[in-house]
């Protein structure tokens, strides 16, 4: 014959002892909860960031950028007009755009601002099929159109609409580019890869020669090409924009800045989950210092169970999975608190909300961890308690 | 059927913290199965040590100590559980009742050990509760109970798994004398010719009610009824334990 525990049995009997002691394995449990709150809000407040900066990135980053290199003097030489119709017959291009841009030309509420308080606002020629290359969303109105080309109509970027103080365009709304009144017609959402879009005011190139007598040369070309040919359209750019090789332009692909810019806020989530972790490693404590207690008032019971035949492994299975459950309990309850606060938050920011499954897990497996780690020390004690001096106790 | 159940041969314990103290010295004691035995002494005498030494939740420092015919002196520790699982059942002064749980499921943790299904336990400890008199509180928190209740539970949980021997150490210190005289009857009622009771107590009527008392002073044994009444101590001692069996049973009649 043997002493025996089961595994069910050992369970009940470590719930049995937690609920008990409500109010103490409630707390210690909160202090779990809290920390397994708090990293999983960071890592879920922090994927929601990203999964929005990864759809502002588009497909996989596949954007590239054209545009003329800088002459000594800091004028930009705009780009050849056969740069547009050549890119586009790359093969992997699926789609190009052109914008220009027109320089010296302040955008203004009214005339009664002087022309020098540009605001960092920019005029730019742009093509309709800016919104669909740059990924670029249309917040109020609508995009420039056909009729874009005939009549003086912008459509303002994030930022600049911000400046000028363009809230909504239920009413007629006119913003002054250089000596002309423009009707906005449209807002757009922030354009992460584009950001010279967002301080931009954009009028149709037809427009732009019109009023401003600028030509039909773009300064910048935006183009998508197909996710696995980025590198290789990205190489024969400069040959195709300028094939006689006398100017220098600049290929670049704007996602390096998002992907830049990912990579400082997972800086900062490192920061937080270190924090997470010491709350956790607090909370742990806390629950090992509460088992300590525990020990030394169930003397006796620990006393009586050996004398009813528990080995010294029983005993200390029984405080170790009581630390365990303890923790677990902290641990769920921490996750239902963190996906609440991402939620929240989330919904603050704007952004979609994304919870890391992984991220969930090392709530619970970090809980359970901590749990079981906090539970040595006194189911140890526990277990070395000789059964006469246990019941010797009260 | 008269077998030793206990037998212990010159058992010494020597405590050595704080100051050397011999608890028991020069013990030699044998139980027969069925016998009930009350162990008498005045404070500090080696009672408990002795009862701890039978209940092997301790180790004496020499000597031999067989237990149902195991010798339980060179067990290691999870062995020595296995035979306070299976063939002893404890009953304390202090109960040691587990508050939070109910009546039935204090006495279903005495099967706790043996690896038994819970529905098991719940039965047998149902039945146990019930042989105590106890049937009506099944459902009550040990908290609710009355001091001679309480005890009754914790003789019911010491003999659910039907041990070879029951230990109680002052069963009736805490309770007024008319309720240590039910607790008596009934731990009384349990010795018959499977069961081996052993009971410390400095109280006389205690002692009286069992079929042999065994006397120590300073760690040693001074009187054994067992000895005194008959010439050979062992044969002796046998002879009693058949007469106890009836005894007991005339005893438990009466009671009921």
């Amino acid at each position: 014959m043997t002493s025996r525990l089961r595994l069910p049995d050992a369970i009940v009997l470590a719930l049995a002892g937690l609920r008990a002691r409500r109010l103490r394995t409630a707390l210690s449990a909160l202090g779990i909860a809290v920390a397994v709150a708090a990293v999983v809000s960071v890592l879920g407040i922090a994927q929601s960031a990203k999964a929005d900066l990864i759809t502002q990135l588009g497909e996989d980053g596949n954007l590239l950028t054209v545009a003329s290199a800088q002459s000594v003097n800091g004028r930009q030489v705009p780009l050849p007009v056969t740069a547009q119709p050549m890119i586009e017959r790359i093969p992997p291009v699926r789609s190009v755009t052109a914008v220009g841009t027109i320089e010296n030309i302040p955008v203004r509420r009214s005339a009664a601002i002087p022309a020098v308080q540009t605001g960092g606002m920019n005029v730019l020629a742009a093509q309709p099929s800016l919104p669909e290359t740059v990924s670029a969303h249309v917040l109020q109105g609508h995009y420039l159109d056909a009729t874009a080309d005939h009549y003086p109509v912008t459509v303002l970027g994030y930022e600049a609409a911000k400046i000028l103080g363009v809230g909504s365009l239920d009413a007629s709304t006119q913003v002054l580019i250089g000596d002309h009144y423009f009707t906005v017609v449209g807002v757009l959402a922030p354009v992460a890869i584009a950001p010279e879009v967002d301080v931009a005011a954009l009028i149709s190139f037809p427009q732009a020669t019109q009023w401003f007598g600028r030509g039909n040369e773009p300064s910048r070309i935006y183009l998508r090409a197909d996710p696995d040919q980025v590198a290789a359209v990205a190489s024969v750019l400069t040959a195709t924009t300028v094939p006689d090789g006398q100017d220098d332009v600049q290929v670049r692909r704007p996602s390096d800045l998002l992907v830049a810019r990912i990579a400082a806020k997972s800086a900062f989530v490192g920061l937080f989950l270190g924090l997470g972790g010491i709350a956790l490693l607090i909370a742990g404590v806390g629950i090992a210092n509460i088992m300590v207690i525990s020990v030394l008032e169930r003397r006796g019971e620990i006393g009586l169970r050996r004398a009813l035949g528990a080995r010294r492994r029983h005993v200390a299975a029984q405080f170790l999975l009581e630390s365990t459950l303890m923790a677990a309990a902290g641990g769920v309850l921490g996750i239902g608190l963190g996906i609440a606060a991402t939620a929240v938050a989330a919904r603050l920011g704007g952004n979609p909300v994304a919870i890391p499954p992984q991220g969930l897990a090392a709530g619970i497996g970090a809980a359970l961890v901590i749990g079981a780690l906090a539970g040595v020390y006194p189911a140890a004690r526990a277990a070395r308690l000789s059964p006469v001096e246990a019941l010797r106790a009260l | 059927m008269t077998a030793a159940a206990l037998e212990l041969s010159a058992v010494r314990k020597v405590y050595e913290h704080p100051t050397t103290v011999v608890a028991l010295d020069d013990i030699n004691l044998v139980v027969r199965v069925g016998e009930a035995v009350a162990i008498t002494g005045a404070s500090g005498a080696g009672k408990s040590t002795l009862l701890s030494i039978l209940g092997t939740l301790e180790q004496p420092t020499s000597g031999s100590v067989r237990i149902a015919g195991i010798d339980t002196s060179a067990l290691p520790d999870t062995k020595l559980s296995a035979v306070r699982a299976g063939s002893l059942g404890f009953v304390f002064q202090q109960f040691f009742l587990l508050e939070h749980l109910t009546v039935l499921d204090n006495v279903a943790t005495g099967l706790l050990y043996r690896g038994l299904p819970a529905r098991v336990r719940r039965e047998r400890a149902a039945k146990a509760l019930f042989d105590v008199g106890l049937a009506g509180r099944i459902g009550h928190r040990a908290g609710q109970l009355s001091g001679g209740e309480r005890q009754r539970v914790a003789i019911a949980r010491a003999v659910v798994g039907r041990p070879a021997v029951l230990l109680a150490d002052e069963p009736t210190g805490s309770l007024d004398s008319a309720t240590g005289a039910e607790i008596t009857e009934l731990l009384y009622a349990q010795a018959n010719e499977h069961t081996t009771v052993v009971v410390i107590t400095h109280n006389t009527a205690v002692a009286a009610t069992m079929n042999r008392e065994v006397r120590l002073h300073d760690g040693r044994i001074v009187s054994d009824t067992a000895a005194s009444g008959a010439s050979g101590s062992e044969t002796g001692s046998g002879q009693r334990v058949t007469g106890t069996g009836r005894g007991s049973a005339a005893l438990g009649e009466e009671t009921r």
